[in-house]
């Protein structure tokens, strides 16, 4: 292939992408219930958080539900308790989660490889203990009924409301995901990821980039937490707990890591399964488990990873 | 005059869990000169390119460019200091174009590195820079082959295109003809005679022939330790020197 067919072709790859997110999300509310399009898309915008660190950063991090659960339960306490506007909770709990994103990231990159991943376990569960201990947290019921409050004069009580919010939310996350990807800051990410070494002899702080990478990682990890909040008023320990930072890398690895889309087709099947079985109660996790290792054994790039090679053999 | 020298090592020491690898070496490196670094395999070269550039710490002694100490530095300030190196193992970003493994290169200078919130096309002001780079280098028509898909002599050809892209003052190159046809040695023989000129370059080379050929001046390593230095002619007479080469059947 030619470079500027690869270019041509890696432009159209984008917009089909592009076409297809709006396209499905623009019609789910209708084809599904409100409430599990929400999940999935706060999910999908989770996972999505977390590929930025792990496929275009190398950086596998295990505690990345802290970010999730922290900012969760901040907006919840926000707009429950203050009665602050929507977008203040959000904020709020966002904030929280990029001081978090950027002390494990200070802490963590110390190490690499597997130290790295096992220093973030550690601390979210430090996190997961203090969520335990606090008492505004509400225990082992977290917060319930978390108002949803309105947004530009909109009653976001509507589900349908509700659901476009969300979406829109995640749509600029996304956006600004792939804007980082493609930056001169993703460049530089891809350099580390790609030749550590050459990139340090170019002159590259490598450490300051994986920072802000985590950073940024964690600030939309937290949103993903915010949103959700927000969306399916309430915040539980599950969103604190270590299970959920190993379903993140699930969702990664299932969709495909380092591809656009792979996260949330990820989300999508995890939040798919977990819903549709629940009524098989813990089989629902045997399923799962079976289905990840059926799934990484047959297709090794993940879903959208084995599309994308399929087509680029093909072209 | 110590001012003519651009690199220094003062009986610099590296000890690998108690393996000498390079064993009080003393190292002057002259100002605008070709100086090469020759010896057996595992005589310790790379260690002293490691050592010079900070990529690991010296176990003992100091390290001097233009006569301040940065036996301290971290890897990436001296690289920023103009101290460049290249590695023995081609090292290219595999899944970039060469044109984009050029430009990371020419991006850090930019000062727009941390902006993830700008736009793709913000670097494309450095297309024609690159372009030209990989033009001297004979790359220009791969501009747009990610790297990892080029063959090894390009590649080799590709990181020094990278590697001038910083204007370096002090290049370091680590076997740049290593596994190369003879015709891919010959042209990068002469780009580096070319690439010298104003500048200082430091280089390990196994083939003799480029050794005599560009190389003010020569140290001879074995073992870890300097066993003769001088112009071609004085080292490849030196008794120990052949026995040495011998010794190693290099
Ligand atoms: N990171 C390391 N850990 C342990 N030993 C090392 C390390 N790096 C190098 N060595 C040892 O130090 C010695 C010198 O290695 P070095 O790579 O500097 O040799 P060299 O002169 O570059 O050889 P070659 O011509 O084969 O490239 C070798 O015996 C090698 O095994
Ligand atoms: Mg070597």
């Amino acid at each position: 292939m030619t470079g500027r067919a690869r270019r041509v072709w890696s432009g159209q790859a984008i917009f089909v992408a592009w076409a297809t997110v709006v396209a499905v999300g623009i019609v789910a509310p209708f084809v599904v219930y409100p409430v599990f399009a929400m999940n999935v898309l706060v999910m999908a915008l989770f996972a999505s958080a977390f590929n930025l660190l792990l496929g275009y950063s190398g950086l596998l991090s295990f505690g990345h539900a802290a970010f999730l659960g922290s900012a969760a339960y901040v907006t919840g306490w926000a707009a429950k308790s203050w009665h602050l506007p929507v977008l203040v909770s959000m904020g709020a709990g966002v904030a929280v989660a990029t001081v978090l994103g950027l002390l494990f990231g200070v802490l963590a990159l110390r190490r690499s490889g597997i130290y790295f991943a096992m220093i973030t376990l550690g601390l979210a569960q430090v996190v997961y203990f203090l969520v335990v201990q606090m008492p505004w947290t509400g225990g082992e019921d977290g917060l319930q009924g978390i108002p949803r409050g309105t947004f530009l004069g909109i009653d976001l009580g509507n589900s349908f409301a509700m659901y476009y919010f969300t979406y829109a939310v995640f749509l600029a996350a996304f956006w600004l995901i792939q804007r980082t990807i493609h930056s001169p800051f993703g460049q530089v990410l891809r350099a580390i990821r790609e030749n550590e070494p050459r990139a340090i002899s170019l002159g590259y702080d490598v450490q300051r980039y994986k920072l802000l990478a985590f950073v940024i990682s964690a600030s939309l990890a937290g949103l993903a937490g915010s949103l959700k909040a927000v969306a399916l008023q309430f915040a539980t320990l599950g969103d604190v707990a270590w299970q959920r930072s190993g379903e993140v890398v699930l969702m990664t690895l299932l969709g495909g890591m380092g591809t656009v889309l792979g996260p949330s087709v990820g989300a999508l099947l995890v939040v798919t399964m977990e819903n549709y079985l629940s009524s098989l109660g813990s089989w629902v996790t045997v399923i799962t488990g079976t289905v990840f290792v059926v799934m990484v054994m047959a297709f090794r790039r993940g879903l959208v990873g084995e599309i994308k090679a399929l087509f680029a053999r093909r072209s | 005059m110590p001012d003519d020298l651009i690199l220094e090592t003062r009986d610099v020491v590296k000890e690998f869990r108690g393996f000498v690898a390079v064993a009080g070496v003393s190292l002057k490196v002259k100002r605008g000169s070709i100086h090469g670094l020759i010896g057996p395999n595992g005589a310790g070269k790379t260690t002293m390119f490691n050592l010079l550039t900070r990529f690991l710490p010296a176990t003992r002694g100091s390290i001097l460019h233009r006569g301040e100490d940065v036996t301290r530095l971290p890897a990436a300030q001296v690289a920023r200091r103009g101290v460049v190196r290249s590695f023995q193992i081609s090292a290219v970003f595999p899944s970039l174009t060469a044109l984009e493994n050029v430009r990371i290169a020419l991006q850090r200078p930019l000062g727009t590195s941390f902006r993830f919130w700008a736009p793709a096309r913000s670097l494309s002001v450095l297309d024609d820079r690159a372009r030209a780079l990989l033009g001297d280098v004979d790359l220009a028509a791969l501009a747009d082959v990610p790297a990892g898909e080029l063959p090894y002599g390009r590649k080799r050809a590709l990181e020094l295109a990278t590697t001038l892209a910083l204007e370096p003052e002090v290049l370091l190159l680590d076997e740049p003809t290593a596994g190369m046809g003879h015709e891919d040695v010959g042209r990068v023989a002469e780009l580096i005679k070319r690439v010298a000129k104003g500048r200082t370059v430091l280089m390990v080379e196994h083939n003799l022939s480029v050794v005599a050929d560009l190389c003010d001046t020569i140290t001879v390593l074995a073992r870890g330790a300097v066993l003769a230095e001088g112009s071609y002619a004085q080292v490849s007479s030196d008794p120990a020197v052949r026995e040495a080469y011998i010794g190693s059947a290099a």
